[in-house]
């Protein structure tokens, strides 16, 4: 047992009062949380961490089991308030002040023993801080993979056009994790509504790359495997540029510059035609 | 660490079936979606087949991994045949060396989230494959 | 040893392969539909794989080989039903099976076997977009 768990723990009230001014001058957050809450957070992770200190100094040893829940709980709710990430560990860090002035005055007369001290009980409070950002990130990840996949769900309208004729119109970045949810509504889709056709219309896509028009294939041959034909609608001229510039060949595949030319196409070969109702009707669409 | 771990022999071709089917149960067990779950049997069958094919017959062993929040399957197939002499060279589309179409190895590749082959001239082959959910 | 029914219809030959099969079995059903195609002089051969919950390289290329057997022996092929999740995966795999007709249900893919016998013989490449 060395010795800066029994200062700690003999100037347990002196700490708790430092660390809550220190709190106030460098870290608090009057916006977001009230003065009752912090010292009871306060409070509690003084508790905590004095008592394991008694057993263990090390982080992972189950002495500190009941701390790192408590910081796991603090990082949560921390990062719902809206705090940051940095913030939150300052929320640890600020102990360190308070704790090292106990140190010094308990061991002014032994300068290389407050020096080991105050290593050891930093070296502590570090590794909890650096537990509390990972739990406080590890949070934030979950909600970005949360809206992640609720964008995707959000973006992905297969829309039916006529009777087996389905359109999909594209909008934004395709990337892999987004192709592959497309490609699944889109082809479910043709065998729910038994669509002969499907036009992809990628009028919203802002740039083609190699890598998107390598999905795009990928899709059309599928939906070819399942029986039906895809058409590659809505090109501007910039794209088609880069599509020829990067070299990619879509020569196997049906693509119109405009969703209404391959809504045309579409019904031309199931064999439709648009007619006008109203006065000298002017001749079916030609293509 | 392994949640959960069986292995199953590859003999005959009913094998290849039968540890196709034991991927589907895995994968459906996992909750993977129905496109993840087509691939990773796939690639199993692809994968099996090698092993009896060119391995001359092994064992598959299944597991249920864990990588912080999410899950998987490691599937190692594991056979004493006569080995890969150039793996960079099988791992290539349309190579083959029993006359099929080139896409076992790196096709089922595609199929999978992590692929790692060790093979030696003599001493066999082991291929292991995870597929994350 | 079981062997997958093929059935004759007028000029064609109807499959419907519903078990997962095992190696030894697709090879037989490839050797079966040939001779069947040469005994009748069928036509078409329209396979439906609507039940297939995978297709690997070894179905895949079984598949490239009866369709291609079949148009030595003049008789047209489609495949009929395949799932989605099927496709995907053999996209993903590299097989993009050029050669074969496809066509979404049994009924459609009858439709398409029908155009293609009335046409007459001559062999067309329309990629599977009929007018």
């Amino acid at each position: 047992m060395s010795a800066f768990q029994q200062v700690i723990k003999a100037n347990e009230t002196a700490i708790l009062s430092g660390w809550l001014s220190e709190m106030a001058t460098s870290t608090r957050r009057t916006d977001l949380m009230g003065d009752t809450e912090i010292r009871q957070q306060a409070t509690e992770l003084l508790r905590l961490f004095t008592e394991a200190s008694q057993t263990s100094s090390d982080v992972q040893s189950a002495a500190f089991a009941s701390t790192k829940e408590f910081l796991k709980d603090v990082a949560k709710s921390r990062m719902d308030q809206g705090f940051t990430p940095a913030e939150t560990a300052l929320f640890v860090l600020s102990m360190k002040q308070p704790v090292f002035n106990a140190l010094r005055d308990a061991m002014k007369s032994n300068p290389s023993e407050l020096v080991t001290e105050i290593w050891a009980a930093g070296n502590l409070l570090d590794k909890l801080s650096m537990l509390t950002v990972t739990n406080a990130i590890g949070f934030r990840e979950l909600t970005i993979q949360r809206q992640q996949e609720e964008m995707l769900e959000l973006s992905t309208p297969v829309v039916k056009l006529w009777d087996g004729i389905l359109a999909l119109p594209l909008i934004g970045t395709l990337d892999s994790a987004r192709t592959q949810v497309v490609m699944e509504s889109l082809l479910t889709a043709i065998v729910d509504t038994n669509s002969q056709v499907a036009i992809i219309d990628i009028t919203g896509v802002p740039t083609v790359d190699t890598l998107v028009a390598q999905h795009l294939i990928k899709t059309i041959t599928a939906a070819r495997l399942m029986g039906a034909d895809c058409y590659l609608s809505g090109i501007r001229p910039a794209i088609a540029q880069t599509i020829v510039h990067l070299g990619i060949d879509l020569t196997d595949i049906q693509t119109k510059a405009k969703l209404s030319d391959a809504f045309a196409l579409a019904l031309q070969r199931s064999g439709k035609t648009v007619v006008s109702t109203k006065g000298s009707a002017p001749k079916p669409k030609e293509l | 660490m392994a949640l959960k771990r069986e292995t199953y022999r590859i003999d005959v071709s009913n094998d290849v079936v039968r540890v196709r089917q034991v991927a589907r149960s895995w994968a459906a067990e996992l909750k993977f979606s129905l496109v993840d779950q087509t691939k990773f049997v796939t690639a199993t069958s692809e994968l099996a087949r090698n092993t009896l094919e060119h391995g001359g017959g092994g064992t598959m062993t299944a597991e249920i991994v864990e990588n912080g929040t999410k899950k998987g399957i490691r599937l190692i197939f594991d056979d004493q045949g006569p080995g890969i002499a150039n793996i960079e060279l099988a791992l290539r589309d349309g190579y083959t060396s029993a006359g099929g179409m080139g896409l076992g190895l790196s096709g089922s590749k595609r199929l999978v989230n992590e692929f790692e082959i060790n093979s030696e001239p003599g001493r066999g082959t082991t291929v292991t494959i995870i597929r994350w959910k | 040893m079981d062997r997958i029914p093929i059935l004759k219809v007028g000029d064609c030959l109807l499959v419907t392969i519903q078990v997962d099969m095992h190696d030894e079995l697709a090879m037989s059903l490839q050797e079966d539909l040939t001779s069947q195609i040469a005994r009748y002089g069928s036509r078409g051969v329209l396979i439906d794989i609507s039940s297939l919950e995978i297709v690997d390289s070894f179905i895949g290329r079984m598949l490239a080989n009866i369709a291609a057997m079949s148009r030595v022996l003049d008789a047209q092929t489609v495949l009929t039903g395949m799932q989605p999740a099927v496709a995907i995966t053999l996209v993903e795999l590299g097989m993009a099976l050029p050669g074969i007709k496809t066509a979404l249900n049994v009924e459609r893919g009858m439709q398409l076997l029908q155009e293609y016998m009335d046409e007459g013989p001559e062999p067309e490449e329309t990629d599977g977009s009929e007018a």
